[in-house]
């Protein structure tokens, strides 16, 4: 089995505290980093006609925003610190989709940050490290 | 067609400045084009005592072919249809673009409108009970013409130069033709359905609905908003205007996510009710039986409930329109007739389930009290058969209506501009002018009765069936055979199916 960590980032302040722990991790462990962007989307929504028709468009702009302005400046600190890493950006529900690419590339474990969503909120929408923690087949690190 | 257009619009803006009895002179102005165009379109052939209008038997001949020549698809093909919404076939690893899911929900809310609720109740007033075993075979025949057209919605549509799609049978037509080497047919007749659905769009899609909207809020009003349609045209009319011209897509985005629970609600209530009139079921499913085929007491008898149910039906599932075939184009996938599957859960949805339901609450409640809506009909007679169990539901009924009229509206408020972009191009001044006649509609839709409405909407969906039916029947043969060669590719195993 690689020696590997699947990092969420999501450029919100908890994505970047779980990238720092990670880096921290891997350079001692000498771990490989997926970088993992996972843009929340469900094709289980209900959508208006021009919706539907530009959201092949939409889509491409989201996976190009996320790259250029998240996950590759993220590899760019990396690898000048000689961090190995792999990205990877992604539509789909936030936890199931982690769960499925951590399985995919054979990761020990996953790190990833804390919302800090008020109990109400997070009960009502749920939250994105609780139903990864519930579910994960790997262990879970959530960074506060 | 087009002086007909006109004259609607210079009545409209003649009549302007609001005054008394305002509502009763727009009536007045507009009965007499609207029996005029409905005679000239509505060409009848007397059959058996009734008249038999041509779209109608234009329609049937259609849907029947239709599910003939795709070997009962849409029998055989609906167990694959759930599956492929399910997302059974999706592939894993290209998430985030149209779901088959998605395009359903959206062409499902532009067809679940007023249709569902008051158009099923005029159907039972002028065609008896035994419309709704007609009303019933249409939407199973016409899961076979969805199929067909939806399929070529996705094949031949366009991808714009900014990325966006754009389909349906304009679409189509030019380029199917085009591939058969008709090019210069398919041409005209895509410039034909193209003028058809835009100016189709304001009927069926737009005054029907505004019109059935404030109709059932008049009642729940008792009556307080009589002669005041021209209010709640105008006020319907600028919201409407709001999201389609000045682009405020929260409200468009709100009611899509609101209209598919209305429309649970709506069946759950429904359900109660025909629960709640128990002894009265089966004396209401024996009515749709013996009225489909005696057709006792109706004009033309088992004809006439024929004619009527058909005529509803595809006035709600807009199957052989071509409308539902703009929004599924927007799904992305190598496999076109997919789509074609997917779609024809649209007509079960619409008619054999909701349809259906609706015409049980009100035949119950006909068994129950043969006179229990008065001389109500369309939306109001619904809501009396409602209110017969449940006294407070017209409230959240002329809700739920206003919300599926409005839904309506965005959808086909879409698809006209579609025929508009088609024919006019994509210039913003354009699209601007078609958007403002579009709204001028809603609010003229709430002014007339609801008789000369249905007369100018039926000669409408005419001139667009007319078109893509008929372009339907050169390109069935192409659907066929991609029909086919995914059968074949499903059944060896080349076409994956993922677990999730």
């Amino acid at each position: 089995m690689s020696n590997s960590v699947l990092v969420a980032v999501d450029g919100s302040e908890g994505g970047n505290r779980a990238l720092q722990y990670a880096s921290e991790r891997a350079k001692l462990g000498g771990a490989k980093l997926i970088v993992t962007y996972v843009i929340e989307w469900s094709p289980y929504s209900f959508n208006t006609p021009e919706e539907n028709a530009e959201r092949h468009v939409r889509r491409e702009q989201e996976i190009e925003r996320a790259t250029s302005s998240v996950v590759e400046p993220a590899a760019a600190l990396l690898k000048a610190e000689g961090i190995e890493c792999e990205t990877v950006v992604r539509h789909g529900p936030p936890a199931e989709t982690l769960i499925k690419l951590a399985e995919k590339h054979g990761v020990q474990q996953i790190v990833i940050g804390r919302r800090g969503q008020s109990g109400i909120k997070s009960l009502l929408f749920g939250s994105v490290a609780g139903n990864l923690v519930q579910t994960s087949p790997v262990p879970v690190v959530v960074v506060p | 067609m087009n002086r007909l257009f006109v004259t609607l619009i210079a009545v409209f803006l003649y009549s302007l400045p609001a005054h008394a009895g305002f509502d009763d002179a727009i009536n007045q102005a507009t009965a007499p084009i609207a029996s005029a165009i409905g005679s000239f379109v509505f060409f009848k052939i007397p059959l058996f005592g009734a008249q038999l209008p041509v779209v109608v038997l234009w329609l049937v001949i259609g849907a029947v072919f239709f599910t003939f020549y795709m070997g009962f698809v849409n029998v055989s093909g609906f167990k694959h249809a759930i599956h492929l919404v399910r997302g059974d076939y999706a592939d894993p690893d290209s998430p985030g673009e149209v779901s088959h899911f998605q395009a359903l929900a959206t062409a499902v809310s532009g067809t679940v409108g007023i249709g569902n609720i008051g158009g099923v109740a005029v159907a039972v007033t002028i065609g008896g009970a035994g419309a709704t075993f007609w009303l019933i075979v249409a939407g199973f025949l016409g899961m076979s013409t969805k199929f067909v057209e939806c399929t070529l919605g996705v094949k031949y549509r366009n991808e714009n130069p900014d990325g966006s799609v754009s389909g349906g049978p304009m679409y189509y037509m030019k380029k199917g033709f085009e591939e058969r080497g008709m090019a210069g047919f398919g041409k005209f007749m895509g410039t034909f359905y193209a003028i058809g659905i835009f100016i189709g769009a304001l009927g069926i899609g737009n005054m029907f609905q505004s019109n059935q909207a404030y109709v059932q809020l008049n009642t729940v009003a008792g009556g307080a908003l009589d002669g005041l349609g021209w209010l709640v045209g105008l006020i319907l009319a600028i919201v409407v205007f709001a999201v389609i011209i000045g682009g405020i897509k929260s409200i468009a985005r709100v009611t899509e996510k609101v209209v598919p629970f209305m429309a649970i609600f709506y069946c759950l209530f429904a359900i109660i009710v025909i629960l709640m009139n128990y002894a009265s079921i089966p004396a209401a499913i024996g009515n749709i039986f013996s009225g489909a085929f005696t057709g006792a007491g109706v004009q033309g008898g088992a004809i006439g409930a024929l004619i009527i149910g058909f005529q509803r039906a595809v006035f709600s599932n807009e199957a052989g329109i071509g409308s539902a075939s703009i929004a599924h184009a927007a799904v992305r996938t190598p496999e076109p007739v997919t789509e074609g599957y997917v779609s024809l859960l649209e007509p079960f949805i619409d008619t054999i389930v909701i349809c259906t339901i609706t015409a049980l609450v009100i035949g119950t409640s006909q068994v129950a009290d043969p006179n229990f809506a008065g001389d109500a009909t369309g939306v109001a007679m619904t809501s009396a058969a409602f209110e017969r169990q449940i006294s407070w539901f017209p409230v959240p009924l002329a809700f739920g209506a206003l919300l599926f009229a409005f839904s309506t509206m965005i959808s086909w408020s879409y698809y006209g501009l579609k025929g508009w972009t088609y024919l006019f191009g994509e210039a913003q001044l354009g699209q601007t002018i078609y958007k403002l006649i579009f709204c001028a509609f809603v609010a003229l839709g709430c002014m007339v009765q609801l008789g000369p409405i249905l007369d100018i909407s039926d000669a409408l969906v005419f001139l667009i069936c007319v078109p893509n039916i008929l372009g339907l029947y050169f390109l069935a043969p192409i659907v066929r055979r991609e029909m086919l060669s995914y059968k074949a590719r499903l059944a060896s195993g080349e076409i994956k199916r993922y677990d999730h």
